[in-house]
């Protein structure tokens, strides 16, 4: 837990958008440039809206990190729904998806660093990705 | 938030004025097809200059408020993807496939009555 860590329920479409928002803000805030800000609040909204259509609702949580000398920001998609039976299936790009592309998660992938994703049928699923600021202030 | 839509001769123009949720947009796409049957309009402009972001949810549906005009005789352009947004959309794999686009209205008019001015031709 860090001073500015954010934590956002995630439940309906407004919420979708205010934690895009937050998080660019926050990316704002960590010195990543407009490209890497837009990219993060994409990300964001994919795994949020992954949130919202499955799970129905969960929690998005914001913190800034550290690697060494790197900074950058960790996001953190947590939910208590169904699960994912085949994540390697649902992390095709173009697969399923009853309303999006099927470009949702594997897209989030697409546009992060690092993407980590845990799913247990029945337990939930937590995807936690990472972009690091490139050019440190 | 509801979107503005404003009567512009034979046009509509669809003019977004704050970031818009899932719904506002799915409410955008019943608001534009069934304004096209009551204005009779040719054309409809969306300009989506103040999106900061245009994700997987948001581009299929301006790609389905597009082919919905079309099968209504009304053609769509899109005006306004901010450099970024365009970045994170080709980053995506994201395309508006088949949607018209233009750089800002100015454009998006010039461009609509380009198209239906050869429409008509063609049709002759």
């Amino acid at each position: 837990m860090t001073a500015n860590e954010v934590r956002m329920p995630i439940e309906s479409a407004a919420d979708i958008v205010t934690a895009r928002q937050k998080g660019r803000s926050l990316a704002l805030d960590l010195g990543f440039n407009g490209a890497e800000v837009t990219l993060i609040a994409a990300a964001i909204s994919e795994v949020s809206r992954n949130i919202v259509e499955y799970a129905k609702h969960g929690e998005i949580i914001l913190q800034p990190t550290n690697h060494g000398a790197k900074k950058g920001l960790c996001v953190v998609a947590e939910d208590n729904g169904p699960g994912i039976a085949d994540v390697a299936q649902a992390m095709q790009y173009g697969y399923s998806s009853r309303r999006g592309l099927g470009v949702g998660l594997p897209g989030a992938k697409l546009l992060m660093d690092e993407f980590e994703i845990v799913s247990r049928v029945g337990v939930g699923t937590t995807i936690t990705m990472k972009k690091w600021v490139q050019n440190a202030k | 938030m509801r979107v503005p839509i404003l009567k512009q001769r034979d046009y509509l123009i669809a003019s977004i004025q704050s970031v818009l949720s899932d719904e506002d947009l799915v409410h955008l796409r019943d608001d534009l097809s069934e304004r096209v049957g009551q204005y009779r309009s040719r054309g409809v402009i969306i300009d989506v200059t103040v999106l900061d972001v245009i994700d997987s949810f948001a581009t299929r549906t301006l790609r389905t408020i597009a082919h919905m005009l079309k099968l209504r005789g009304a053609e769509t352009v899109i005006v306004g993807i901010q450099p970024d947004v365009a970045f994170t959309m080709v980053q995506l794999g994201l395309t508006l496939e088949g949607v018209g686009t233009a750089l800002d209205l100015e454009e998006g008019l010039a461009f609509l009555d380009q198209l239906i001015k050869k429409n008509f031709h063609d049709r002759k």
